[in-house]
């Protein structure tokens, strides 16, 4: 295992960095939220795709670069840093992995192409309560058709393929297939998804089985803690900045010790996160047969410290931290539904647990 | 890289031939340490002949220079030294304040003289050495020491009070802050360095909440010390003490590491499963954050060595490992306590085995780590200063 990146995977940390601090800044996000676009920005995905971003872990031979998680983590990461909307975790992540994992050699040849030009959205369909829990799908296969209700499926609103997680395996379903049935929901971090209901809608099996779910959703898993891990550290420095210029009692309140402390265990709360998100990455590219308790350990941790973090961010903002006009709110909402998708970290602990033997 | 693995073969052969066969098992207490000086028990000849061998050989201290004892090895040769000790599983061969603490920053700071007399000496572990840092009435804000070190023309006298000093009862020498200037404050600090069979010099153990330490106080009374053993310049002891503090912390923050009872093991035992997962269910989901903070913690361990490696600068990181690997111990500790149920009630007697009792006093132990060494409050402190840039004044 290494935590020490390559050429390739330091320019292309580099470009996303350039990339979203000049085209995918917050006022970018801003702006959409305020036209009530509800998460849609297909100029921006255009423009992700133009940098060869959703293919970054295709196959060379699909289109793709072939360059792997680690790449693919790092960019989420900065993505994260800016709140870019973009269903680059939904595509790049989750629907190029689960046609790599589990495509047929037709159906890779037909999805992943287009995933990697960025002409294809996808989207995981795999909750079917308010709560996290893949094992108890009841959504039923007869034949080639599928039935059942699929709840806040993140980037459902926007995707032209689903990715849909049965009681025995995981099925593409095509968005205007007949029998799908769409409500877009307006969710509180302007991202948006939808409830998708199936009714007898045609459906193609991937190969894996039930297996194939867990694998589809610990990649899900790292990659959004790699993007809550990017707002995460964001939230923290702009919050360290402020505690470097707000002047009350007529000093800078980063002087007070009450506060050095939250900010120093912060720190520490983030370097040691950090250090998970990435061994995450690098155990899916080395192909570590543990895979599920890197994702389980990444997300956990990326959801508590992306919780604490975001509060501070807020907290430690005082007044101003309330406003609209500011932008802590943002991350803030952003971070309970990140924690929460894929699930939180209760659910990780408790299955990192289940892995462990107690 | 053909070099490497050619010092690979020499330095197993080397092992093979050299590491007695009771050196190749685990040690089965702290009574098994050894810390070398003139009149430490060797619990068995093998660990004496294993220090002998090593030390000759500057294995001890592998990358120091062969002028003064040491091994003389460049980084990558000592990772592959400590690969092969892995293997064998080899005892430590030292254990030593002098390697980790005062061996580093004389090899920055003294001079040729003093190099030569006390490094090779701290290598072959024949003398021990105790640290002279906080005093009853400067613990947190050290720089208030006030023992005093006043030059007496061809020698400095020495008379204060210094505490927790650790095992000042069986040291040789201690590495001691002085005050040499009491007009200010750290600038009139002093380093230096005491023969604790010096007349005017007494020690006396302190007993701790967990019922034993290896803690002393230590008593200065009228002790001649020759001039030579100042360390850096008069008055300019800060620097070389904040120094030291960053290896002491690096050192302690290990405890955050390696790990001997298992607390599932023990909540498995004392707890039971039920439906395959542990009965408390509330304690099951703590022991699964603490078991994921401690794999972050070593995640972040090896991260920070990998960039130290590609010549990023890590030494401020020391308070933050201090700091987290102190909370881990302290929190580890805690839920075997909890684990163990009235199993870690006991203080004594047959009716517990000793890894209960081991629990019950590891647990008090652990209270002292976010105290020793800085505490954890002084450490956010460094971390916010020095690594955050958050100050009183901007």
């Amino acid at each position: 295992m290494t935590f020490t990146l390559n050429e390739e995977q330091r320019l292309l940390k580099d470009a996303a960095r350039d990339f979203c601090r000049e085209q995918a800044p917050v006022t970018r996000f801003r702006k959409m939220r305020d036209e009530k676009k509800n998460g849609r920005d297909p100029e921006l995905w255009r423009e992700m795709a133009q940098m060869g971003w959703a293919g970054i872990v295709v196959p060379e031979e699909h289109g793709g670069a072939g360059l792997g998680y680690v790449g693919l983590g790092l960019v989420l990461e900065e993505t994260g840093r800016t709140l870019a909307a973009s269903p680059l975790l939904s595509t790049a992540m989750i629907g190029a992995s689960a046609l790599v994992l589990g495509g047929s050699d037709k159906q890779k040849t037909e999805w992943l192409p287009k995933i990697a030009a960025g002409e294809v959205v996808t989207a995981l369909a795999v909750d079917e309560g308010a709560h996290h829990s893949p094992e108890k799908s009841k959504l039923k296969a007869g034949g080639a058709k599928l039935s059942g209700q699929k709840t806040y499926v993140a980037d459902g609103h926007i995707a032209d393929l689903l990715i849909v997680s049965g009681a025995d395996g995981v099925y593409l379903v095509k968005a205007d297939a007949t029998g799908v049935t769409h409500a877009e929901l307006v969710t509180v971090d302007s991202r948006g998804a939808a409830d998708i209901a199936f009714e007898n809608a045609e459906a193609e099996p991937l190969n894996g089985g039930t297996k194939l779910i867990e694998a589809i959703l610990d990649r899900a898993r790292i990659g959004l803690a790699a993007e809550m891990l990017g707002q995460a550290q964001e939230a923290f420095e702009i919050t360290g900045e402020y505690l470097k210029t707000r002047k009350q009692f007529g000093q800078v309140i980063g002087g007070f010790q009450a506060l050095q402390h939250r900010a120093a265990k912060m720190f520490t709360d983030l370097e040691l996160t950090r250090s998970c998100v990435y061994a995450a990455l690098d155990a899916l590219d080395r192909g570590a047969e543990d895979i599920a308790t890197w994702a389980s350990l990444a997300k956990a941790r990326a959801s508590d410290t992306l919780h604490l973090v975001s509060n501070e961010f807020v907290q430690m903002h005082g007044g101003i931290g309330m406003t609209d006009a500011h932008d802590a709110g943002f991350y803030l909402k952003r971070a309970r539904v990140a924690e929460g998708l894929y699930g939180g970290a209760g659910y990780h602990r408790d299955r990192f647990a289940r892995l462990h033997d107690y | 890289m053909a070099d490497l693995e050619a010092f690979r073969a020499e330095t197993r052969a080397w092992l093979e031939a050299n590491c007695p066969p009771s050196m190749r098992t685990p040690m089965a207490s702290e009574e098994d340490w050894v810390w070398g000086g003139r009149t430490f028990k060797f619990a068995n000849a093998d660990s004496k002949l294993w220090l002998e061998r090593m030390g000759a050989k500057g294995w001890t201290a592998p990358t120091w220079p062969k002028d003064y004892g040491g091994g003389g090895l460049s980084k990558a040769e000592e990772a592959v030294l400590q690969s092969e000790l892995k293997r064998i599983q080899a005892r430590q061969a030292l254990f030593s304040f002098g390697l980790w603490m005062l061996g580093p920053v004389l090899l920055e700071y003294a001079n040729e003289e003093q190099k030569k007399e006390h490094l090779p000496k701290i290598v072959r572990g024949e003398i021990r050495w105790c640290q002279g840092y906080s005093e009853p009435g400067a613990g947190s804000d050290l720089a208030g020491l006030q023992t005093k070190c006043e030059d007496k023309g061809d020698h400095w006298l020495i008379n204060g009070q210094k505490v927790w000093t650790s095992y000042a009862d069986q040291a040789d020498w201690c590495f001691c802050l002085v005050r040499t200037d009491t007009s200010v404050k750290h600038e009139g600090i002093s380093f230096v360095l005491i023969d604790m069979t010096s007349k005017g010099v007494e020690t006396r153990p302190i007993k701790l909440i967990s019922g034993s330490s290896p803690f002393c106080e230590t008593f200065f009374t009228d002790v001649k010390v020759p001039k030579e053993n100042m360390v850096g310049r008069l008055n300019g002891g800060w620097e070389i003490a904040k120094r030291l503090l960053q290896y002491e912390r690096t050192n302690i923050s290990g405890f955050g590491s390696g790990a001997r009872l298992d607390v599932v093991d023990i909540a498995k035992n004392n707890v039971g499963l039920e439906d395959g997962v542990l009965a408390d269910r509330d304690l099951r989901a703590r022991i699964a954050a603490h078991k994921m903070t401690e794999r972050a913690y070593a995640l972040t361990t090896q991260r920070a060595q990998e960039e130290a490696k590609a010549g990023g600068n890590v030494s401020h990181m020391a308070s933050m490992f201090k700091v987290a690997g102190a909370t881990l111990n302290q929190e580890r500790c805690e839920l075997m306590v909890e684990a163990a149920g009235n199993r870690a009630f006991g203080w004594a007697g047959k009716n517990y085995t000793p890894e209960e009792l081991g629990v019950t006093r590891g647990w008090l132990r652990s209270k002292g780590n976010s105290i020793e060494g800085g505490t954890t409050e002084v450490n956010l402190n460094v971390v916010a200063k020095r690594v955050l840039g958050l100050r009183d004044t901007q």
